[in-house]
């Protein structure tokens, strides 16, 4: 589709619009593409990001959650992003862009299941956020030792299975003994999860959904940060 | 006719089993570990949960092998037990039904890889269906009956499960069901018609809806199943609702009255081989086959 159009002879705000059809449509090439030109012109690594990547995604998220778009699309989406972001990441790093905040997930212990927890990392990272993602059977160890390293806003548990479930309740009765728990965040998610779960066990927020998961983060963090929405 | 459908042509339905590791884990299986390793350090344990879904009334049994492909058990670095965990499944579920006079078929379990294939995930296609040869190569050589092919989301993914059992046996009858647990969709946006289309085409005796969110939602499911095609056989095995941790402890609200109800709803939409998934146990199983032969006969 966008091989026809030439990228150099349209306005701005038309790349960005065009970056969020080629973000949705899954299209990586097209992405770089319009990342790169936008790049030559007067806008920020920062601009970018938000206005073009970040933006896409945002529809990429509700549309997700609304049962429009499926875990394939999605997936195509996140993969476009990442090719973009590959290509801004050091020039964010480089102009001292502002940083969206830093999530540290995992499946925890006693867990396999990753499809929906990696979900959730690449929604995120498309929300801008730096993401490190510490695959599945993740122990409490595991967990605070990546806190301590990269000194997350926000750490993301996924379960699957009831049996696992009530293992985050115990990663953050650790967080509490290393008084750590009052500098993060603490989100939860997965199948057999509900806000009640979440409640019982002291998350901050149970989120049903990869797109409710980034939604719940930004408000929780905007909320943290005393900035108003 | 195949037993299956002469099976049907008798009563009018087929009565499958529960849930497997919802009842090892209350015989003690520690959380996190695969119930696959069972086959070969407990078959005790497990022949039990097969005894007692048998005298439930089920007339399928699945084998205790849902994670028992390379994929599954890698995860828990036991990848190179493939053949022996799912050989002993076979052969611990057909020393059970060997013991009854009845016609009770030996179902062996296939769940899903638990990866994204190719090209929206990693597993390219031909490395899915070698797994899937190698799994139901094992349960074919311990002497099930039938492969089942369960809780799917992507259509690609049954079609390597299809074609890997096709290359170890041309004939064996395969049941394919899919999880339509994402607005109506299976979690890869696969619809209840597309599924019909592509699962019917593959050649299966019987396809049809597994786990999920609960009862309601595979009601639906059969009835748009249904209304594609009337004359297909079509598999309801619903969650017994879905879990609330209660002191620490998963509680599936679904009673055994709700799951009869749920039979009977799911015959009258017009599936005929009816079961449960997670959740579930022996007593759920018991009420569904007294519904449904309260039903009929009346």
């Amino acid at each position: 589709m966008s091989d026809e159009i030439d990228i150099t002879k349209l306005e701005t705000p038309e790349i960005l619009e065009l970056i969020q059809d080629d973000l949705y449509d899954g299209l990586a090439d097209e992405t770089v593409l319009s990342v790169n030109e936008l790049l030559k012109r007067d806008l920020t690594p920062y601009d970018v990001l938000t206005k073009g990547l970040v933006a896409g995604m945002e529809i990429v998220g509700s549309d997700f959650r609304d049962g429009i778009l499926f875990v394939p699309e999605v997936l195509m989406a996140a993969k476009a992003m990442k090719a973009g972001m590959k290509i801004l990441r050091p020039l964010l790093i480089e102009t001292g862009a502002p940083q969206m905040g830093t999530l540290v997930i995992g499946t925890v212990k006693g867990d396999i299941h990753d499809i929906g927890k990696n979900l959730v990392a690449m929604m995120m990272e498309g929300a801008g956020f730096n993401v490190i993602n510490l695959g599945i059977n993740t122990d409490v160890d595991a967990f605070l030792e990546a806190i301590r390293e990269h000194n997350p806003d926000i750490v993301g548990m996924s379960a699957m299975l009831t049996t696992t479930m009530p293992y985050m309740g115990v990663v953050i009765e650790a967080l509490k003994e290393q008084n750590l728990r009052d500098q993060v965040i603490v989100l939860v998610g997965g199948a057999p999860l509900n806000d009640a779960f979440a409640e019982e066990i002291g998350a901050d927020a149970y989120c049903r959904d990869a797109a409710v998961g980034v939604e719940t983060a930004k408000k929780l963090l905007a909320i943290k940060r005393g900035q108003p929405n | 006719m195949s037993t299956i459908q002469s099976m049907i042509a008798e009563s009018g339905y087929i009565v499958i089993d529960g849930a497997m590791g919802t009842v090892l884990f209350a015989a003690g299986l520690n959380q996190g570990d695969p119930p696959e390793l069972w086959n070969i350090n407990h078959p005790d344990r497990v022949a039990a949960v097969h005894q007692a879904y048998l005298e439930a009334g089920a007339q399928v049994l699945l084998t205790n092998t849902f994670g028992g492909s390379r994929f599954r058990l890698a995860l828990h670095n036991a990848q190179d037990m493939v053949e022996q965990a799912n050989q002993a499944a076979a052969v611990i579920l057909r020393k059970v039904v060997d013991q009854t006079e009845k016609t009770i078929l030996v179902a062996g379990d296939i769940g899903p890889s638990g990866e994204v294939l190719a090209p929206y995930g990693e597993l390219a296609f031909q490395d899915a269906k070698q797994g899937f040869v190698e799994q139901a190569a094992a349960l074919i050589s311990g002497g099930v009956d039938l492969i089942w092919i369960e809780t799917m989301s992507d259509l690609e993914e049954v079609r390597a499960a299809v074609e890997g059992t096709r290359q170890v046996s041309q004939d064996i009858p395969i049941v394919a069901t899919m999880t339509f647990d994402t607005h109506g969709h299976t979690m890869m946006g696969v619809t209840p018609e597309q599924a019909f289309d592509t699962l019917s085409s593959f050649g299966v005796s019987a396809l049809g809806g597994n786990c999920g969110n609960g009862p309601e939602e595979i009601i639906e499911v059969i009835k748009k199943f249904h209304a594609v095609d009337s004359q297909m056989t079509l598999v309801a095995k619903a969650n017994a609702g879905i879990p609330e941790l209660v002191h620490g402890k998963a509680v599936y609200r679904a009673s055994p009255e709700t799951m009869a109800d749920y039979a009977i709803k799911s015959y009258q939409a017009g599936a005929r081989i009816i079961g449960a998934c997670c959740g579930s146990t022996p007593d759920h199983v018991t009420a569904i086959a007294g519904a449904l032969a309260r039903r009929t006969q009346a």
